[in-house]
């Protein structure tokens, strides 16, 4: 077959011919194996220095904003789980709270800590991910697969729960749609009674590695004016001193019940940022070992109410809807044309793993939002790399973008 | 006659909405009635003109002009203690009054306070650009500028961030349909090979709904596959539903194929 003519120009952009000053362009990624994703970023390198740095974003855009105008709030939920990825409970969890606070609702006291319990579940997960990929990057091997192992466990027990390992749409508005399992306590408290140890493994391995070290200490140093001014959030803002954690300041759910630390470090370095998600993970653990007791006392209480009761905008249990009448045509029209939440606008914050992911709901009274905007931790964390990058060397690239941890479903959307 | 579509709207709409239904309103409050946002609202008020004010959500929304823009987050930043940008973003109203309603979510760590700054601009107004207090802006704008095509007046790279550089179109604004325009549907094609090329491949290739009923590889009818690469001839097969319990089903004895009647018109 003969080959079919195409207008694709060679391109050499990795080249520059006719230039005096010695500047190279080198162009890393969109597919880079730690770039964590479909990142692109042009660097200006005069020697193994970089002097500017240019990154590019969009590989991985779905147009999930608009898709969301054009979806019933519920159908929206699934949508989702595949921003970032990595934590989906996360991001359901953050569209379930703009929806419920948009119609007022209160979600029940034992579905608010199983919640909780996913939360934890899932920033766990995604710092152990983390930890596993930054420290593959930089060489790491071992740590990877003793931190996969862990990753595994947990996946498993949100296997057990929902069904899924990555795209969990555990969430509802209104509360969750299932109880958790029966194992469900007794395999996260083996976890957890375990995990201590686990860290302790990562940070024997780890802390006092002299390529971990050179690699991160008094590499990327991000300010607190740069933090607070390029929009970070999260471990990002927390490693350039500023300790601020929404569970802790603007507390939703049980956050306000549990005790726990926020981290912060006054470095700025990705050592600091390293130390703080290591910290966090002690502190999610602590969290869900209050978390266990809360769901005993719950179960104690005789608390069976999963979902909240708003016949104009959640279905009822299942059982009414098998058995009554008016349940089923209220669930008819509920999936059938979808709630219609007040007309009104509603700006949410929550603490994902990543940092603060927030959910900007307007709604015209109609069963689709009129706009909706989410606000993505790595878009900005992306973003500072522009400031960031200059100055460091090519080596230092990898393992800049592994401690913003980014991720690039969250990143385009 | 076909029914009537606007143009300026192209979202899904609902297909039923109760004659007498009114929607209800998200509660809102006077400023007043918080001591730090009305501390924040007098110290905008003695610098600009506020349109309009209210707490909904814990959150205090105020109305400015658009030339303001930059005074107002200046002010919030340096006086008011609100250090972060946190979002900024656009709201398509070109349907209904010709422009856009853009807003900066701003939020500050010492009060622990969530402010929304909205402001009005008619269709192909610029904005003056805040890059120069937030760096957050830098990409928020930019986005804003992909999806709704509202300019910031000195912004340093007003280029697209999530499209390509070279796309016609922004696809967040209300005119813009959900799967895409011509020229969404033929940019790589355009680009690859040339115009002259889409007469070739054929606009069903480039339909991202096309449902190809012969197709054996991704199951789109099942029972009805055909090997690949192999002939299709004739009508496609009609199918009928075959299965009967033995003895026929509950109430209907015996099902006689023949002297049923299949009814192509549900509405008869």
């Amino acid at each position: 077959m003969a080959q079919i003519k195409n207008r694709l120009t060679p391109f050499f952009e990795n080249i520059s011919f006719d230039r005096e000053d010695n500047e190279l362009i080198l162009n890393f990624g969109p597919q880079h194996p730690s770039a964590h994703g479909q990142l692109r970023l042009m660097l200006h390198l005069q020697q193994e220095m970089i002097t500017k740095a240019h990154p590019d974003i969009g590989y991985l855009h779905r147009g999930m904003e608009k898709m969301a105008e054009n979806m019933i709030y519920n159908e929206f939920m699934p949508t989702t789980d595949r921003m970032d990825y990595i934590a989906s409970s996360a991001n359901n969890y953050g569209f379930a709270l703009a929806v419920e606070k948009l119609i007022g609702l209160e979600v029940p006291r034992r579905a608010k800590v199983i919640r909780m319990m996913l939360l934890e579940i899932n920033r766990l997960m995604s710092h152990i991910f983390w930890l596993a990929t930054t420290a593959l990057d930089i060489g790491a091997m071992t740590v990877f697969l003793y931190a996969f192992r862990e990753r595994e466990y947990l996946m498993d027990i949100i296997e057990g729960y929902c069904g899924a390992r990555l795209t969990h749409a555990a969430i509802r508005i209104g509360g969750v749609p299932l109880d958790i399992q029966d194992s469900f306590i007794a395999q996260l408290k083996a976890f957890l009674d375990k995990f201590p140890e686990n860290i302790k493994t990562y940070e024997d391995l780890l802390d006092t590695n002299r390529i971990w070290l050179m690699r991160m200490e008094e590499v990327g140093t991000v300010s607190t004016e740069m933090a607070l001014s390029w929009g970070c959030s999260g471990p990002m803002l927390r490693a350039s001193g500023v300790a601020w954690d929404i569970r802790k300041e603007e507390p939703y759910e049980l956050y306000d019940e549990v005790e726990f630390n926020v981290p912060f470090s006054d470095k700025g370095d990705n050592f600091a940022r390293y130390r703080i998600f290591m910290e966090e993970m002690r502190e999610s653990a602590k969290i869900l070992y209050q978390t266990i007791d809360m769901y005993e006392k719950c179960v104690k209480d005789g608390q069976t109410e999963l979902m909240a009761h708003a016949p104009k905008y959640v279905s009822a249990p299942k059982l009414d809807i098998m058995t009554q009448n008016y349940s089923l045509m209220q669930h008819f029209v509920l999936v059938t044309q979808g709630m219609r939440p007040p007309v009104g606008e509603v700006y949410v914050a929550t603490e994902s793993p990543k940092g603060e992911l927030g959910f900007f709901i307007n709604s015209q009274g109609g069963p689709y939002p009129y706009r909706l905007k989410v606000r993505a931790p790595s878009f900005w964390h992306t973003g500072i790399l522009t400031d960031l990058l200059p100055g460091h060397y090519i080596p230092d690239v990898v393992s800049i973008i592994g401690t913003t941890n980014i991720v690039f479903g969250e990143v385009d959307r | 006659m076909r029914a009537y579509k606007p143009k300026d709207d192209v979202q899904k709409k609902p297909y039923y909405t109760d004659r007498f239904y009114k929607s209800p309103q998200v509660a809102k409050s006077a400023p007043e009635s918080d001591e730090l946002f009305s501390a924040d609202l007098e110290a905008i008020k003695a610098k600009v003109e506020v349109l309009d004010a209210y707490i909904q959500v814990g959150q205090l929304v105020i109305y400015i002009k658009p030339e303001d823009n930059f005074k107002v987050l200046e002010l919030l930043k340096n006086e008011q203690t609100y250090s972060q940008l946190s979002e900024l973003s656009a709201i398509d109203w070109i349907a209904d009054r010709d422009g856009f309603e853009v807003f900066y979510q701003m939020l500050s760590m010492a009060k622990r306070k969530r402010i929304r700054i909205k402001t009005f601009i008619k269709k192909g107004q610029a904005i003056n650009s805040v890059e120069k207090l937030f760096r957050s802006a830098d990409w928020s704008e930019r986005e804003m500028f992909d999806m709704f095509g509202i300019e910031a007046n000195g912004h340093p790279f007003m280029k697209r961030i999530l499209m390509p550089y070279d796309w016609q179109g922004h696809p967040l604004l209300k005119t813009y349909p959900l799967q895409g325009d011509e020229f969404a549907a033929w940019y790589e094609v355009d680009k690859i090979f040339g115009k002259e090329a889409r007469d070739i491949i054929g606009p069903e290739i480039r339909d991202t709904a096309r449902v190809d009923r012969y197709d054996s590889q991704r199951f789109s009818l099942l029972g009805h596959e055909v090997p690949k690469g192999a002939e299709i001839t004739g009508e496609e097969p009609k199918h009928q539903e075959s299965y009967q319990e033995e003895g026929g089903v509950f109430l209907i004895k015996k099902f006689d194929r023949k002297s049923s009647v299949v009814i192509d018109d549900p509405q008869r």
